[in-house]
This record gives structure tokens, sequence and C-alpha cells, in this order.
């Protein structure tokens, strides 16, 4: 579907254990750049844990334990030189809730910046004004960056974060259940920002809406108690799953 | 026989309704003896006037600013240690067998009577380090007898800062120092305020823990070094010794004036300062 085939990410035998719970059983995926790729599957079946293993946020987990590999941009991030300041930069992550600082929402979009060292005032004010734009938040609060971010909606307070997360030009997103908070209305805006931003951005997301997964994403991957049964196009995910597991799912008949 | 819950709840609340009535009048009464015995000596002589006669005349200009001194000793040495140990028992160490044996330690410091840290005060400071009966001494020792109050309250500050801020914080790629200097600690300062407002009021009105590492000096203290009287040992003295019952309630008024005043502006600051983060 797309013309050049890049890998942005390549995961090869991914084991994640919490204490002694195995909740990754060997992944082997590969992500493709400027793509959306969505991760389905039930409750406890390790998707959010793939997720966070991406860029890393699993190692804040008290107990975890990672196995494997997993290459960004070429190099394995669980490298023992890997900068995680510099990994968790380039792939950043958006939440299940809006979770603005009680900051002015100036400060919440260039807070990644800040402490990245970038401060000079020209520079914050045009990365705020793009990630805000880039969000379609711009207009509407163009005359409010003052006001604390904890006043604004469910829906603006989510695109306030991915804005704050913007603003630092990742070269991933990772996006774990972020309409799960959110209207229906809300859902199918966020959904059409995602697809504006894979032009420039690789998305991963984890859904527990297969409605949302076949909307919005490139490519699927159902999980299943820690294991990867089924990652593929789409379209071909949806229409003719290869695995009676991946069709149960999808049809219904389980989970 | 059982009594109907519609009557149950009436009896309760009417009880606990009479506890609070009890509980608040002691209070009142506290606060209206000593200002009706206080308040008609209060003048501007009285403040500011060092005592003279061991106390039967004069003001308490010297025990004020002695009172003065010791409390931001305290709380200059205090306040960075409580902060700090809070800081790293909750954000860099994770909870096991030794993080509880200090919490523990921290809390059977706090139970520990404030006389018995006058004695360790006064072993330590006064004699062992030699810096005698001095500002520094009292500063020293009432640093150490507030240094429980402030861990704990900073603690529970900390770890009432929700954990995605942190997360999104660490996500978005910031070093913990960062996380915490720039999210957490903005979040957890009213709280660790008060637990420093509290430890002012406890420093104000301490006796014990100062009476042997301070001294009673009168003078007016000069340097760190000085031999000073407290506003609490001043008053302590003049009543137990029968000096001068009237100078002894001005001082309590004072006291409890200076306390009050004091939570009052830092309740002011603080709403400021929650009203603008939210």
């Amino acid at each position: 579907m797309i013309g050049t085939v890049k890998n942005i990410i390549e995961v090869k035998n991914l084991y994640v254990y919490y204490a002694k719970f195995q909740a990754l059983k060997g992944i082997n995926l590969n992500i493709q750049a400027n793509c959306i790729s969505a991760l389905i599957g039930p409750s406890g079946c390790g998707k959010s844990t793939f997720l966070r293993a991406l860029n890393r946020m699993n190692d804040l987990i008290e107990g975890a334990r990672t196995e494997g590999q997993v290459y960004f941009d070429g190099k394995n991030i669980y490298h023992p030189d890997t900068d995680l300041l510099t990994l968790r930069r380039r792939v950043g992550m958006v939440f299940q809730r809006p979770n603005p600082f009680p900051l002015s929402i100036e400060d919440n979009v260039t807070y990644g910046l800040k402490v990245h060292g970038l401060t000079a005032r020209n520079f914050l004010e045009e990365r705020l004004y793009r990630s805000l734009q880039a969000v379609n938040l711009w207009e509407e609060l163009k005359d409010r960056l003052d006001e604390n971010a904890l006043k604004l909606t469910g829906e603006q307070q989510q695109r306030l974060c991915i804005a704050r997360l913007l603003a630092l030009e990742p070269e991933v997103v990772l996006m774990d259940e972020p309409c799960s908070a959110l209207d229906p209305m809300a859902t199918g805006r966020i959904e059409d920002l995602m697809y504006e931003l894979k032009k420039d951005y690789t998305i991963v997301i984890v859904t527990h809406n297969m409605q949302q997964a076949a909307r919005v994403s490139d490519y699927t991957g159902y999980f299943l108690l820690g294991d990867l049964v089924e990652f593929g196009e789409t379209n071909q995910i949806f229409t003719s799953p290869q695995d009676k597991r991946t069709e149960d799912y999808i049809t219904g008949r389980f989970g | 026989m059982r009594i109907k819950p519609r009557i149950e709840q009436k009896i309760a609340q009417s009880v606990l309704m009479f506890f609070t009535f009890i509980a608040v009048l002691v209070l009142v009464f506290i606060l209206a003896v000593i200002l009706k015995n206080g308040l008609p000596q209060l003048s501007l002589e009285f403040l500011s006037r060092n005592p003279a006669d061991m106390g039967r005349e004069g003001g308490i200009l010297s025990t004020i600013v002695a009172t003065i001194y010791l409390t931001i000793i305290a709380l200059l040495v205090a306040t960075p240690l409580g902060v700090g140990t809070a800081i790293y028992l909750t954000e860099y160490t994770v909870e096991n067998r030794i993080t509880r044996i200090i919490r523990f330690g921290a809390e059977c410091l706090a139970g520990i009577p404030s006389i018995i840290f006058g004695l360790f005060g006064f072993i330590l400071f006064v004699n062992r380090l030699k810096f005698g009966w001095s500002i520094l001494s009292g500063g020293l020792t009432l640093a150490f007898m507030v240094l429980p109050t402030i861990i704990r309250t900073s603690e529970e500050a900390i770890k009432a800062v929700p954990a995605s801020y942190r997360l999104v914080s660490f996500s978005l790629g910031s070093t913990r120092w960062q996380t915490v200097t720039k999210v957490v600690l903005p979040s957890a300062i009213p709280g660790i305020i008060t637990g420093i407002i509290l430890s002012i009021g406890r420093s104000i009105g301490e006796t014990a823990a100062v009476i042997f590492t301070a001294g009673s000096a009168l003078r007016m203290p000069t340097s760190l070094f000085s031999s000073s009287r407290s506003m609490a040992v001043h008053f302590y003295i003049l009543a137990r010794e029968g000096i001068s019952m009237s100078k002894a309630y001005g001082t309590a008024a004072v006291l409890v004036i200076a306390i009050l005043i004091v939570n009052l502006i830092t309740y002011y600051l603080m709403e400021r300062y929650i009203k603008h983060r939210s």
C-alpha cells in the first residue's frame, strides 16, 4: 500500500515478565513508517505491555523484565548504551486518560522542549503554534494560552496531550486507548486527527474498539494471552483472518 | 430492644455535635483567658523594649527576636533535610524493609518528648560541639525536633501527586530530577507548606527543648553564639518563679497572636497559589 516499505520498528523475540508472570511470549513484529498500526485483543492480552516495550516505559514498572530485541531506526533500544531520554523523545506516548499537567496550556506544550534544554523564546513560540495547529486547537485556544489546562474539556485535554508530544517532533507516536475516556463524537474527531498525523508520524495504537481499528489503521495485530496471533493489513485481518482465533474475536464469538 | 435507625441517627448526630461543642469550647476558653489577661499588657512599649529587672519591668523585645532567630534556624536546617528525605524515600527508593525502618524511625522520633530533644541538644551541641547555650544550639535542636513532622507531611503530600504526572513526564524524556522539580514538587507544595507551618508553630511555642540548649539570658542576641531566651521560655520562667504574672500573660498573648498571624498569612498565600494552579 505504500511505495517504499520502511520498517521503522522491528521487534524480535520479545518477552516481558512481571515478576513470574509472562506477559509477552516471544513477539515478532515489524512496524512500518508513516502507517497506523492497531493492536487489538481482550483485556490482559499484553497489547499495552507491548506498546510500553517500544519506548521502554515498562522499565518504570517494578519487577518488569524484558528479553529480546526492539530495533528502532536500526538500533536495539534494549542495548545497555541506549539513551532513554532521547529514545522517549523520539518515540512518544499518549495515554488512556487525558493527563495534562496542572500548568498553563502553553507550559504543557513546551514542557518536553524545556526538559530537553530547548528554551529559546522564538523557538518555543513557534513549536507551540505548530503543535496546537497540528491538533486543531490553535484557533480555539490562541487567546487562552495562559489558562490552566485542567479547565479544558476532556477532548481538548487529550488533543493538548497529543500536542505536548508533537512539540518534541517524535518519529513514532504510541497511543494507549487514547479515546476510551471520550464520547463517540470526540472519538471520531481524534480518529480524523490520527489520519492527518500519519503523514508525518508513525502511529501505533492500542484499542479495545475493533471498529476503531478497522476505521483508522493500515495494519492490525491481534494479541491473545501474551501471543501475537496474527498481524497483517487491516483489510485482510477483518475480511479474511488466517487464524481461527482472530476470526472468533473479530466476529464477536470471543472477547 | 432495637432502636429505630432514624432515632439512632438523631441520637448520634446530637452526641457528635455535643462533642464538637466541647472541643471548641475548650479552645475558646483557653484563648479567652490568655487574651483577657494578656491583651491589657500589650503596648508598643511592651513589644519594643527589652525586659528589665528579670522581666518584672520593661518589654519582651529580646525574647521576640530570639524566638524569630531560633525558628528561622530550625526551618533553614529542617526544611531541606526533611523535604529531601521525603523526596528520596518516595521518588528514589521502592518500598522495602529499609525504607520501612527509616519511616518507622521517623515516626518514633516524632513521638519523643521534646525535653529528650533538649537533653540530646544539650549533650551534642552545647557540650560536645562546644556551641554553648546559644541560638545555634537551640535552633539545631528545634530542627531535629520538627524534622519528623516535615518528613511525614512532605511524604504524604508527594505521594498524593497523581502517578500519571510522573508517567507523562518520563514519557516525554525527562529525568527523574526534572520530574521531581518541575511536576511533583509544584503539586506537592501546599502539603509541604502545611508541614512547615506546623513546625513553625511548634518551634515558636517550644520550651523544654530550648531552655536546655539556647539558655535563658535576657540580653538581645547579637550572634549565632549568643545565649538567649525565647518567648515561651520567658513565659515559663516568669510564671514558674512568680516574677510577674501580668508580664507572663502579656508574653503568652503575643505568642498566641504570633502563631495566629503566621497561620493566616500562610493560608492566604497557599490559597492564592492553589487558585493560580487550578
